[in-house]
């Protein structure tokens, strides 16, 4: 199960995630920022804080979209990282690229 | 693997979060798994049973992926196992360290090394007729060393 609320703040848009995002609800993660680079909103803040779980599949979302948002000069960026989160990040290498916003 | 559980599930997306749920709660069952350990066996579980859903893609029929767990004294052990297409796990591997900037032009490509590191041991066995992934993820050391 996947939970995905938005909220528009100056050029961001915040969305707020929980659940897991894995092979299963991946894509429906990706659509979403698909649409928004598409609809012409190109910086997006992933709040990860309710997100219990997220695997290779759901990481490979978070890398497809910081290329997409930046491809069209925007951003993405995450929040809400949970220590087991950021372990991930660095075993993958995403903590170089991937960044923690400020709020 | 003679004792423990087993669960055939189809090779559906779908399925993945009640492996990761049975396996780790059989785990849960030794209390001397931490909680971190907990995770890492969540993780690699669910990495090796993505890629076997994967591989069933193309295959056009009913078979199943089978998900094999047994708790000894000192450890768990997972055994997945699918019936699709064999590969080479060192030829589709990228190589090189998983924090090399360049892995960040791959969008996926991280199952297998993400399993390497998060579990004590894993073997892959892959052969035209299916593959199976056997994770061993240890209980750490007693400290009771009297």
């Amino acid at each position: 199960m996947l939970g995905i609320t938005e909220q528009f703040r100056d050029k961001w848009v915040l969305l707020q995630i929980s659940g897991e995002i894995d092979m299963a609800t991946g894509p429906e993660l990706r659509q979403r920022i698909v649409q928004y680079v598409q609809e012409g909103h190109l910086h997006i803040i992933l709040d990860l804080a309710k997100v219990d779980f997220i695997d290779s599949t759901g990481l490979g979302v978070l890398i497809g979209g910081l290329k997409r948002t930046r491809s069209h000069g925007g951003d993405l960026q995450c929040i809400g990282l949970s220590e087991s989160l950021k372990e991930m990040f660095k075993l993958t290498g995403l903590d170089a690229v991937l960044t923690e916003k400020d709020v | 693997m003679n004792s423990g559980i087993t669960l055939e599930i189809p090779a559906k997306a779908e399925y993945l979060s009640l492996v990761r749920a049975v396996v780790v709660s059989a785990a849960a069952l030794d209390p001397a798994f931490e909680n971190q350990r907990l995770e890492d066996l969540r993780l690699a579980v669910s990495e090796a049973t993505t890629n076997a859903i994967r591989s069933h893609a193309n295959l056009g029929s009913e078979e199943r992926i089978t998900i094999r767990c047994g708790l000894t004294s000192d450890r768990i052990e997972v055994e997945v196992q699918d019936r699709g297409p064999g590969f080479n796990p060192e030829k589709i591997t990228p190589s090189g360290s998983l924090d090399e900037p360049g892995r960040l032009n791959y969008e996926g490509g991280f199952g297998i090394p993400l399993m390497r590191v998060l579990a004590d041991e894993i073997k892959i066995n892959s052969a035209d007729e299916g593959t199976t992934v056997q994770l061993v993820v240890y209980t750490p050391p007693s400290n009771d060393n009297s």
